[in-house]
């Protein structure tokens, strides 16, 4: 081969995953050079200070999915940080009256009661559920999938032991739940257990988070699961909001990395994969620069890894079909917004508890639903579903003194736009935003002092993220598991030998969990030696 | 009380029909109970203007399996299917049209007007879709594996599928592993861009679902519909020389031949149980019945909630029950012509009118139908699904006159505003023939005599749950070992000596008398 | 915001020591004095005067009223007859308790049931089909239980009918301070007593009238924590304590039939079909694995693992509900899940759950105690509850 190889690893992309898989190979005692195309670090995971003293949670704006394994193993509270539980979640409702969901039961119980008698004596027996599903799919979410076609022996055993315990160890009725979740549509699914329509609609809104779907599209209900999987502090189902913005949880990841000896650098722009005779050795830098390792580790997604990075002549012709296949239609937009007040709810103070959690904009299943329609046909969301959270309220540093910032999760604004997305497109959208919240929230106009509006294009050309998805690739049934991100290549390995996948387009997806991240290292340790040798 | 039956069946569809003569050709004694005074069910051919035949709700046998076709000897009792060249007629606004044939090459010809990539994907494409169907088929003639129960011969069923599966080859496994939980645009998206091709393939993938194409597990359905037939061959549609309803009878004439007995009028208010084991049936004349297994062909809800009763079942059965999705999403409007329909796109009479006439130029079309009917709406532009047996089977029309049967969809059961009544009927009949006019201007000229028929109707006159023809939504989480309620898939029941034989179990409506096969060789083993 | 009961405004202004507790969404008053030594001496000595609003009531009412009830509840309600009250717990279909409460008959085609949990769901899951109408009182109507030897002579004072003539578990349509009430004879104190139950909005007149009438014969109002060694001592289950209810357990094995909380009694197998027959039928021919038992440990046996460390037994002072191990010998053979000091009969009692073999009254078993810090295990042995079950309860 004749090159030496400067490292053991190169990870490209410095997003939350790319850092994670970094930080665990470089404890294992490897030496890493971790590349990042932008100056700051973090991906779609960054704080950054748009307008003066205030701070944005730019893309991604909370955290459920963190795994307390990555916070422990690489002692991330030591490094910064602070995740404070979001506990509460508001839906406004038309004509002022609202469905808020508080931390404590009792309190919650006598809020659906308000709405539903039926559905406060459910609410708790389905949070049950979804604790014991989430639980039940755990084996599968922290295991590199096996694949049902191999011949693999070791595979198959895996796959047997999965077999074993789906249809042993699981209780049936738990077994057939699941089924029903991984099948149906959010709204289905919980057409079964609830009656009250905002209930149905925000405890729905989870499903969509991220797809190309809407609430009546069978495969949500899934979707909804993912969400439920977050765990703080070992609960299920709490979100946080990480102190100083979700950039916090990028640079405590890296924090650990630099600790543990990862080299990083950041306005490195990796133009190329270097491959010869079917190996990856190393990366060309746009700056002309190559550097050579035993391992390749691509942080970004399938799409720009095999499509533009790897060239194509490397790759067999059926993956490469695969690849091209792949959904990732990206369907959010993110609005960030400087406001010199807090907005204020009709029906509701001005200030309260139901501020520092999250905000939900849905108030039924058919307004999510005509939000979806919009997309499918090529337009943004008229009246999209709005998902907010007040960081300052949590975190009175991301703001100056009694001023705040809001992030709002957008859906739907489709990456291909008719017409396609331009400036006047761009703020025709955040109107619809602001406009959605004013029919909620009046005062909200008056108080924003800067507006930032990030449709899927921007997040495209910004983070690199392609087609703007924040998931890497839709959670669709026929995109999960063995099938994340091609069949045959879930478990972080490619083609290419000594080249790896570590970021949301793995197997288990999206969200800040760092699961895939720390999957792929792990995969990589297992089989250093092996793939150097064959 | 003496006990002159073995076995009851509740209902007299083609798929209780089925299950009746298997145990009467098993040498057991068979009562069968159909509450109107025709066989059949929605399988029937009615006159319902003089000399007018109308396939009142079913126009034609999707798959029929063929060891059914044997076994029971139908040839000789008279069942002909027909195979309509072309398979597809799908006209455009704009004045083109799509044709799809039996024959494969003529289809490429065809598909060739329209892209060259499409027509060059073609070939495999069909392999594809086989594929998946020849792996349905294996599937559809054994009884879903009850995988908790882990017994040998379910792990045996369960690994022979898998064996099957295997057998492809690894790429075509993963393929067919893949394709099931796709929507159906997505699937057509990767393979064609002609709109108007995928509209119409599409649309077997929404046949009889309150889905629209692009709902996950639709192309599925697509697969379902395929099975059965030929390689390449889609929208096969089978139509029954004399109309359907000669499938009833061929099969009312083997379960006779064998010595089952037929009642119809006879209406079946209550299934007997004592001590949680069914003993019999009430009719609604006052008069009891007693056999040692009571077979319902009706859908489980009607069953489970009518027949049996909430209080003699186990609470988490009843609530299972009271979730399955049924949701009938379909209409029909039957229409006595005095002449052929003209379509601008080919006018006059030709081969194109004997198949399947397929109004669907596009999936967008198709979702667009869809969102209509998600809010409680009847699409404004519905797709359209006509045919005109009169032309295969003259016998159906006066001399020169036809019958054309249209299955409309969407037509959702539940209403925005409520129930089904007269301005909505007539609404639906308007939109249909405006929409069919708009391809075929003669058309309203042509209507000698119409029939609507809602699912509200369907509710009514055939007991069936929500209008839907096939006893539940044929949806991912509604199929397999999960119908037609988790855990109890292979056609036994809670309540001991009752079985259910519809089209409510595994493997569903749109393929005849498969549920009713499998149910009888479950009977009998427990017999 | 928790709820303030009905009383809330008079119960308030009692309560000394600030000490609240939840109960269903509610704040109670663990004790009003500052400890509650007093109010569980006013429930066996003379008077005790309890919130017990908190608890889930249902009217359930129709031509199908019977068939209803009759599928959800173990008893024979059918057996019950016009202001009747039944004690019932009721099953899963698998025949796991979900909640148990009071059953009473109000006429014959209305019944109230009084829960722990709310019920309402599973009650109308149950009606579908049935001509009946379900309404949640929960809110509407208030309750306080009078409880105590002279429970009666206070009652008789401020209402209009005859208290001599109202049997154990019976209820009474009456006027009580000019109110319209009913008067149960109920309790959760194992003593003579009963519960009034009027319209929310009366509930602070009822108990102003009571405490007036009562002051001459020492009636205390009285909160949860003298109530808690009250029952404990009447050997009355406590939900969510001593069973975990079906509808919250994780796994199967945490949950608990009636059989196995010591209720045969209460289930009727040849009623007809009930929610959980025929499961419990199958539990009853094979026999059960488990029982709810009495445990009284051993004086002399407490005495002697503190006098080691040189100290007087130190006993509890409050009703404790965590799960203690019980063993034989050396082998765990079950938990306790409740238990007290009980100051009238001077003995250290307890409940548990434990193996069908050990579960014959007299059997010696060990209980885990704490002596300084250390685990050690108290001789104790298998009693027959109640502990404490005085005649004038019934007479």
């Amino acid at each position: 081969m004749g090159r030496v190889p400067h490292y053991d690893a190169i990870v490209i992309g410095g997003g939350h995953n790319g850092l994670t898989t970094a930080a665990y190979l470089a404890k294992a005692g490897k030496q890493v050079l971790l590349l990042e195309r932008r100056d700051i670090l973090g991906g779609a995971t960054v704080t950054e200070e748009i307008y003066p003293g205030f701070k944005y949670s730019v893309a991604s704006y909370v955290v459920s999915l963190l795994r307390p394994d990555v916070i422990r193993e690489l002692k991330l509270a030591e490094h910064g940080l602070e995740i404070v539980p979001l506990e509460s979640s508001f839906s406004p409702l038309p004509g002022g009256d609202y469905l808020v969901r508080w931390a404590d039961r009792d309190q919650t119980r006598r809020e659906i009661y308000r709405h539903s008698p039926h559905d406060a004596d459910l609410y708790p027996e389905f949070g049950r559920l979804m604790s014991q599903m989430a639980r039940a799919v755990k084996p599968l979410i922290s295991m590199a999938p096996p694949d049902p076609t191999s011949l693999n022996p070791k595979e198959l055993l895996e796959l047997a032991k999965l077999g074993r315990y789906f249809a042993r160890d699981l209780e049936q009725e738990h077994f057939y739940s699941l089924v029903k979740l991984m099948t149906m549509s959010v709204a289905d699914f919980l057409d079964e257990w609830f009656e009250s329509e905002p209930l149905k609609a925000v405890m729905s809104s989870s499903g969509i988070i991220g797809t190309f779907l809407g609430p009546r599209s069978p495969g949500t209900a899934y979707v909804m699961l993912h969400h439920f999987m977050g765990e703080i502090d070992g609960v299920f189902r709490a979100w946080g909001f990480p102190r100083g913005g979700t950039g916090a949880v990028a640079e405590s990841i890296a924090s650990a990395a630099r600790s543990y000896g990862v080299e990083i650098r950041t306005s490195a722009d990796v133009e190329q994969v270097i491959v010869k005779k079917g190996r990856a050795l190393g990366v060309a830098l746009e700056s002309g620069e190559e550097i050579y390792a035993r391992r390749v580790v691509s942080g970004v997604d399938p799409k720009r890894t095999f499509l533009k990075l790897v060239d194509e002549s490397h790759l067999p012709s059926d993956f490469v079909e695969d690849i091209r296949r792949f959904r990732i239609q990206g369907s959010s937009g993110k609005v960030n917004l400087a406001l010199s007040e807090l907005p204020h709810f009709t029906g509701l103070p001005a200030d309260g508890p139901h501020l520092r959690g999250f905000i939900s904009v849905g108030p039924s299943i058919e307004y999510l639903e005509r939000a979806y329609d919009d997309a499918k046909y090529g337009a943004f969301s008229r009246r999209p579903y709005l998902d907010i959270v007040i960081p300052s309220a949590i975190d009175p540093a991301m703001a100056p003194p009694g001023k705040h910032v809001m992030s709002i999760f957008v859906q739907h604004a489709p990456y291909n736009l008719n017409g396609g997305w331009n400036d006047a497109q761009r703020e025709a959208f955040g109107d619809a935003v602001v406009d959605t919240l004013a029919e909620f929230a009046p005062n909200i106009k008056d108080a924003i002092l800067h507006r930032q509006v990030l449709t899927p294009w921007d997040l495209e050309q910004v983070m690199g993220l392609t087609e703007g998805n924040i998931f890497q690739g839709e959670l669709s049934l026929h995109q999960l598991f063995f099938l994340r991100p091609a069949a045959g290549w879930a478990r972080y390995r490619t083609p290419v030998k000594n080249l790896y996948l570590c970021g949301s387009a793995a197997h288990p997806g999206g969200g800040i969990s760092s699961a895939p991240g720390r999957l792929a290292a792990l995969e990589i340790l297992k089989n250093w030696s092996k793939p150097w040798s064959s | 009380m003496i006990q002159p039956y073995d076995a009851i069946v509740v209902g007299a569809g083609h798929n209780g029909l089925t299950t009746a003569a298997y145990l009467a050709k098993a040498d057991k004694r068979v009562l069968v109970l159909e509450r109107r005074d025709i066989v059949g069910g929605v399988t029937v051919t009615q006159e319902v203007h003089t000399g007018f035949k109308f396939d009142t709700w079913v126009h034609g046998v999707g798959w029929l399996h063929p060891k059914v076709m044997r076994d029971l000897d139908l040839a000789h009792h008279g069942l002909e299917i027909l195979r309509n060249d072309p398979t597809v007629f799908a006209p455009l606004p704009d004045g083109a049209h799509l044709t799809l044939w039996q024959d494969g090459g003529k289809t490429v010809e065809t598909l060739r007007g329209f892209s060259s990539s499409d027509a060059n994907k073609w070939g495999a494409f069909a392999e594809r879709v086989a594929q998946v169907a020849q792996i349905l088929e294996a599937a559809y003639s054994v009884t879903p594996p009850d995988i908790r129960a882990g017994s040998f011969d379910d792990l045996i069923k369960i690994l022979k599928l898998g064996g099957r599966l295997r057998r492809l080859g690894r790429r075509n496994m993963m393929e067919v592993i893949r394709l099931l939980p796709m929507s159906v645009a997505e699937f057509l998206d990767e393979w064609f861009e002609t709109d108007v091709l995928k509209g119409t393939l599409g649309a077997s993938g929404i046949s009889g679902i309150f889905q629209g194409p692009r709902a996950s597990g639709t192309t599925f359905i697509l697969a379902h519909h395929h099975v059965g037939s030929p390689k390449g061959v889609f929208r096969s549609l089978g139509l029954v020389r004399g109309g359907v309803g000669n499938l009833s009878a061929a099969l009312a004439g083997a379960a006779r031949q064998h010595g089952a007995e037929i009642r119809t009028g006879a209406e079946v208010e209550q299934v007997v149980i004592v001590e949680g084991q069914a003993r019999g049936v009430v009719l609604a004349s006052g008069e009891e019945i007693a056999a040692s297994q009571i077979i319902s062909n009706a859908d489980p809800h009607a069953t489970f909630l009518g027949l049996v009763g909430p209080l003699n079942l186990p609470q988490d059965f009843v609530q299972k029950v009271r979730n399955i999705k049924f949701r009938g999403a379909c209409a029909r409007v039957n229409l006595a012509l005095d002449e052929l329909p003209s379509f601008t796109s080919l006018p006059g009479d030709g081969p194109h009118l004997r198949g399947v006439i397929s109004i669907s130029p596009s999936l967008n079309y198709l979702e667009r139908a869809y969102d209509d009917a998600k809010y409680g709406g009847i699409s404004q532009q519905p797709y359209l699904e006509a045919s005109i047996p009169s032309l295969a089977d003259p016998t159906l029309a006066p001399s020169g006159k036809h019958v054309m049967t249209i299955a409309v969809q969407y037509a959702p059961y539940q209403l925005k505003q409520g129930l089904w009544d007269d301005a909505q009927r007539e609404l639906l009949f308007d939109t249909v023939v405006e929409t069919l006019t708009e391809y075929a201007p003669n058309l309203t000229g042509a209507i000698l005599h119409s029939q609507v028929l809602t699912p509200l109707d369907l509710e009514q006159e055939f007991g069936l749950t929500e209008g839907n023809l096939n006893h539940g939504e044929l949806t991912l989480d509604q199929l397999f070992f999960m119908r037609p309620v988790p855990g109890w898939a292979q056609y036994r029941t809670p309540i001991k000596n009752l079985y259910l034989c519809g089209a409510g179990t595994h493997p569903g409506g749109g393929v005849a008398a498969a549920s009713g096969y499998n149910a009888a060789r479950e009977i009998l083993k427990d017999a | 915001m928790l709820r303030g009961t009905p009383f809330h405004s008079r119960t308030s202004a009692l309560c000394e020591g600030q000490n609240w507790r939840r109960w269903a969404g509610y704040v109670v008053a663990g004790s009003y004095e500052l400890t509650h030594e007093r109010e569980y001496y006013a429930i066996r000595t003379t008077a005790a005067l309890i919130d017990i609003s908190p608890l889930h009531k249902y009217r359930i009412h129709g031509p199908d009223a019977v068939r209803v009830v009759d599928r959800i509840v173990t008893r024979d309600a059918s057996k019950c007859a016009v202001n009747q009250i039944m004690y019932t717990p009721w099953c899963t279909d698998a025949g796991k308790v979900l909640d148990d409460g009071t059953l009473w008959r109000l006429d014959e085609q209305t019944f109230r049931l009084t829960a722990a949990e709310p019920n309402l769901h599973w009650l109308l899951e149950n009606a579908i089909g049935l001509a009946v109408e379900i309404e949640d009182e929960s809110d509407r109507i208030a309750a306080v239980a009078l409880q105590g030897p002279n429970s009666r002579e206070i009652l008789k004072l401020i209402s209009d009918t005859d208290l001599d003539t109202l049997g154990y578990f019976r209820l009474k349509r009456a006027a009580v301070a000019d109110l319209p009430a009913i008067i149960t004879r109920t309790g959760y104190t194992g003593d003579l007593g009963y519960e009034i139950w009027v319209e929310a909005d009366q509930a602070g007149r009822l108990w102003d009238a009571l405490m007036a009438a009562g002051r001459a014969y020492g009636i205390l109002p009285t909160g949860i924590l003298a109530l808690d060694i009250a029952r404990v001592e009447a050997g009355l289950l406590l939900l969510e304590v001593d069973y975990v209810p079906a509808r919250q357990a994780e796994v199967a094995s945490q949950t608990s039939t009636p059989y196995e909380l010591g209720l045969g009694w209460t289930v009727k197998l040849d009623k007809g079909p009930f929610i959980g027959r025929q499961a419990l039928a199958e539990q009853k021919r094979r026999g059960l694995k488990w029982k709810f038992v009495g445990i009284e440990v051993e004086w002399e046996s407490l005495e002697r693992l503190y006098w080691e460390f040189g100290l007087p037994p130190q006993l509890p002072t409050e009703a404790w509900r965590e799960s203690v191990p019980v063993y034989s010998g050396r082998q765990w053979i079950g938990y306790a899940t409740s238990g007290c000091w009980s100051p009238i009969l001077k003995k250290y009692l307890a409940m548990g759950h434990l193996r069908a073999q050990y579960a014959k009254p007299g059997t010696p078993v060990k209980m885990e105690v704490k002596v300084e810090h250390q685990r050690k295990q108290a001789a104790a042995r298998v009693v027959k509850k109640p502990f404490f079950d005085p005649e004038r309860k019934r007479a």
